[in-house]
C-alpha cells in the first residue's frame, strides 16, 4: 500500500465499469435470442476464467486469513475444552443467584482439576480464570497442587468436601460464575475489553475503571488526523507551485517528490533516527550553533512519529492534489482577478473549491494509512508515540493474548472499512493510479 | 522569476513566497534521504557528523560500513532473502494479476465491482492485521516460518499494484484489435502474446515494478511470518534499529536509495512509453 502513487483524477466519476455492449435483442427471433445469450454466456465464461485463478489465490492467501483473525476474535475454546464435563454440570445451575453449585457439580470439578494437575494444564486454567477474576490464579494452582496426590475415586464421591476444606474461597460464587462464562465457547469479552467494558457480577456490560483501548484508538486517531492536516497545509503550496510551474520546471521537480516516494519505508525511518536522535544531526547543529546547551528529546516521543511519518506520507497529499491542481483551468481565477476581484479572495473562493476534490482524496489516503502504521512508531515513537498497531502486535508477540489482538484488529479493521467506503464513495476506488 | 508587467507589488512578493515555500518543502522530503548519504562514509561509528567529516578531512571518511555489509552473513543472507522473496512473489502476482486485469476490463465480467473490491483489499487492509491473520492462518496450514509462506503472502500483497497498473494500460486498449486478430484465424494464445502483450507491456512491467517494491520494502509480515532462515533487508534493518544501531545500517540505507531511483527513473521512462503507444505515436 505504501508503494501506491495515487491520484484521483476526477472525484466523483462514475466508478465500475459500464453493463456491458451487447447488442440488444429487439426484433430478434427466438432461435437468435437464445443462440445470443449462449454467446453471451460463453464470453462470460472466458473472461471469468481469467479472473479465477486470482479470485482463488487471493481467497486462500488473504482473505481467509483475514476471516481466521476475526473468527478468532469471538472463538476461544480453551476452557471448555479443559474442563469439559464441569461445564456441562454448570449449565444446570443459576449463576444469577447467591448459592455456589451443588456439591455434585464440585465433585466433578475435582476429578478434572486432578486430571489437569496430572496433565499440567491446571495453570492454563488458571490463567484463563484470572484474566476475567484477578486473585483466581492462585487459588486455582494451590488447589490442583493439594489435589494431584488424592485418589481419583475418592474425588468422584466426595470431592467437593475436600476442595472446600482445602480453600475456603470456592464457597464464593464469583469464581464459578466465571469458570461458566469463561466456559463458552464463542464469546464478546474480547471485544468488550478491546473497548474498555467488561461483564459485571449480574451480567451487564458495565465500563472498565481503567481506560486503555479506547484511549489508545482516539490516541490514534488524534495522530492521524495531525498528520493529515499537516501534509494537507505543507503539500498545498507546493502542489501549487508545481501545478502552475512551466511543465520542464515542474517535472524535474517531481522527482523531489518521487524519489521519497519510491525510497524504502526502513530507509526514511533511519534517517530521522540519525536526524533526531539525541547526538543526531540536529541536536550537534543546534548545539554547534548555541541555540541550545543541552540536546532536545527528540526522539522516541509522539513529536517523532508524527515528522516522520508527516515526511513520509507527503507524496499521498502531494500526487493527487498536483493531478487535480493540473487539470484546474487557470483562466477562472484570470477572470475572478481582471473582473476586479482582490487575489486572496479570489484564490480562497475561486481556486481553492475546486481544489478540495484532490484535498479530500489526499486527505482519506493519509488518514486510512495512518491510522494502521506499525513500523514508524514502533522505531522512533517510544511510549508515548504508539499507536493501535503497535499494541496489537504486542499482543501478537510478547502477552500472546491473541484473541484479544485479533478484537482490537476487527475493530481497526472496521474503521478503515468504513473510510474506505466513504474514500470509494467520494473518490472512486475505480480512479486509483499508478505511475 | 519573470512576471508580467501588470503584476503589483504584492502579487510579486506573493508569487516570491510561495516559490520559496515550494522550495522549503521540496527540502523538508529530501533532506532527510541525502543527509544519510555523507554519514553513511563516516569513519567513526556515529549517526552524526564528526568535526573531521565537517572540515572534509579525508580521514574522517571511510568505506568501512559497507565493506562490513560484504562481510557480514546475515547481511549477505538478509540481501539474497529480499531478492528470492521478491522475484518469486514478484512473478506470482504479475502472472495472475495480468489476467486478471484483462478479464476485469472486459464489460461483460459479472459482479465486476465487487469482484475489483475484493482484489484490491490486500493494498486496503493495515499491514498489521494482514500479517496477524495470515500468522493465525498459515501456521494452521504449517507455512510459517517457510520460503513459501513468505512468497504467497508478498505475492498476494503485490497483486493490487498489478491490476491497477494492467487496468490503466488497457484502458487505452483497442479490443477490435483483437477482434481482428481472432477473425483472422489466430489462436487465442498467439492473439494474447503477438496482439495484447506488446501493447499492454509497460503497464505489465509497471505493475511488476511496483509488487516486486512492496516485497521488497515489506517488513511487518516478515516480522510475524518469517524466521531466521527467511531474514529480508528491511527485517535486518528493522531489528539492527531496535537492538544495536550501527552506520551499516545507514551504508544499507544509501544502497537502497541508489537502488529506488534506478526504480524511478525505470517507471517514469515505461509512463512515457505508454503514453506513446496510447496517443499511437508508436
Amino acid at each position: 500500500m505504501h508503494q501506491a502513487e495515487l491520484s484521483a483524477a476526477s472525484a466523483g466519476a462514475p466508478g465500475g465499469g459500464s453493463t456491458s455492449g451487447l447488442p440488444s435483442h429487439a426484433g430478434l427471433s427466438a432461435a437468435e435470442k437464445s443462440q445470443s445469450r449462449k454467446v453471451l454466456r460463453r464470453r462470460k465464461l472466458l473472461t471469468l476464467a481469467f479472473v479465477a485463478p486470482l479470485i482463488i489465490f487471493v481467497l486462500i492467501a488473504f482473505v481467509a486469513p483475514i476471516g481466521t483473525m476475526l473468527y478468532r476474535s469471538v472463538y476461544h475454546p480453551t476452557v471448555a475444552q479443559l474442563i469439559p464435563e464441569t461445564l456441562v454440570a454448570l449449565a444446570a445451575w443459576d449463576e444469577t443467584g447467591e448459592a455456589r453449585p451443588s456439591d455434585s457439580v464440585l465433585n466433578i470439578f475435582t476429578v478434572e482439576l486432578q486430571q489437569l494437575a496430572n496433565d499440567r494444564d491446571s495453570g492454563k486454567l488458571a490463567e484463563e480464570i484470572n484474566r476475567s477474576l484477578p486473585g483466581s490464579s492462585s487459588l486455582i494452582k494451590s488447589s490442583a497442587r493439594k489435589i494431584k496426590n488424592l485418589d481419583p475415586e475418592m474425588l468422584s464421591r466426595d470431592g467437593a468436601s475436600k476442595l472446600l476444606a482445602m480453600q475456603a474461597k470456592w464457597k464464593n460464587v464469583e469464581i464459578w460464575r466465571e469458570m461458566k462464562l469463561a466456559g463458552a465457547v464463542f464469546t464478546n469479552d474480547f471485544y468488550l475489553t478491546a473497548l474498555d467494558l467488561m461483564h459485571n457480577a449480574q451480567g451487564e456490560i458495565v465500563a472498565r475503571d481503567t481506560q486503555i483501548y479506547v484511549k489508545l484508538y482516539m490516541k490514534s486517531l488524534w495522530i492521524a488526523l495531525l498528520i493529515t492536516v499537516l501534509t494537507g497545509i505543507i503539500s498545498y503550496p507546493l502542489a501549487y507551485y508545481l501545478a502552475t510551474a512551466p511543465a520542464r520546471t515542474a517535472n524535474t521537480l517531481m522527482v523531489f517528490v518521487l524519489l521519497p516516494f519510491w525510497t524504502s519505508l526502513l530507509v526514511r525511518t533511519t534517517s530521522w533516527i540519525a536526524l533526531l536522535q539525541t547526538n543526531g544531526v540536529i541536536n550537534s547543529f543546534l548545539q554547534s550553533i548555541n541555540v541550545i546547551s543541552e540536546p532536545l528529546e527528540l526522539l522516541y516521543t509522539q513529536f517523532s512519529t508524527v515528522i516522520a511519518m508527516t515526511h513520509i506520507l507527503l507524496p499521498f497529499m502531494i500526487l493527487p492534489l498536483y493531478s487535480v491542481m493540473k487539470g484546474i483551468d487557470p483562466s477562472y481565477l484570470r477572470a475572478a482577478l481582471s473582473l476586479g476581484a482582490k487575489p486572496i479572495p479570489a484564490f480562497i473562493r475561486i481556486y481553492m473549491p475546486m481544489t478540495v476534490p484532490g484535498l479530500s482524496a489526499g486527505a482519506l489516503l493519509v488518514f486510512i494509512i495512518s491510522i494502521g502504521y506499525y513500523i514508524t512508531p514502533a522505531l522512533v515513537g517510544g511510549t508515548d508515540g504508539q499507536m493501535i498497531s503497535n499494541i496489537i502486535a504486542f499482543h501478537m508477540q510478547s502477552s500472546n493474548n491473541w484473541e484479544l489482538a485479533a478484537a482490537l484488529g476487527s475493530l481497526l479493521l472496521g474503521l478503515i472499512l468504513l473510510l474506505y467506503w466513504i474514500y470509494d464513495r467520494l473518490v472512486g476506488v475505480s480512479n486509483i493510479k499508478l505511475g | 522569476m519573470q512576471f508580467p508587467k501588470y503584476f503589483t507589488f504584492w502579487q510579486k512578493v506573493g508569487m516570491h513566497s510561495l516559490r520559496l515555500t515550494a522550495w522549503a518543502v521540496l527540502a523538508f522530503l529530501m533532506i532527510p534521504i541525502l543527509v544519510i548519504v555523507p554519514l553513511s562514509f563516516n569513519a567513526e561509528p556515529y549517526f552524526t557528523f564528526t568535526a573531521g567529516m565537517l572540515s572534509l578531512d579525508s580521514d574522517a571518511y571511510s568505506l568501512k560500513w559497507y565493506a562490513e555489509i560484504l562481510n557480514d552473513d546475515k547481511w549477505m543472507l538478509a540481501i539474497k532473502n529480499s531478492f528470492i522473496i521478491g522475484l518469486c512473489a514478484t512473478a506470482i502476482a504479475t502472472v495472475l494479476g495480468t489476467l486478471a486485469a484483462i478479464g476485469l476490463s472486459n464489460p461483460v465480467m459479472p459482479f465486476q465491482r465487487l469482484i475489483m473490491a475484493m482484489l484490491l483489499s490486500p493494498m486496503i487492509v493495515p499491514l498489521i492485521i494482514t500479517a496477524a491473520g495470515m500468522y493465525f492462518f498459515y501456521t494452521q496450514l504449517g507455512l510459517s516460518g517457510s520460503y513459501l509462506g513468505v512468497i504467497i503472502a508478498h505475492a498476494a500483497l503485490g497483486t493490487p499494484f498489478v491490476i491497477i497498473t494492467v487496468n490503466a494500460a488497457l484502458s487505452g486498449f483497442d479490443y477490435s484489435l483483437m477482434r481482428a486478430s481472432l477473425g483472422l484465424g489466430a489462436t487465442p494464445r498467439y492473439t494474447f502474446f503477438n496482439v495484447i502483450m506488446p501493447l499492454i507491456r509497460p503497464g505489465v512491467i509497471s505493475g511488476a515494478l511496483f509488487a516486486f517494491v512492496t516485497s521488497f520494502d515489506e517488513v511487518v509480515v516478515i516480522l510475524f511470518l518469517a524466521g531466521p532462515e527467511q531474514r529480508t533487508i528491511p527485517r535486518q534493518m528493522f531489528s539492527g534499529l531496535r537492538e544495536q544501531i550501527n552506520p551499516t545500517i545507514l551504508a544499507v540505507a544509501v544502497l537502497l536509495v541508489v537502488l529506488s531511483a534506478l526504480m524511478l527513473l525505470t517507471i517514469e521512462y515505461l509512463r512515457a512509453r505508454a503514453e506513446k503507444i496510447r496517443t499511437g505515436d508508436i
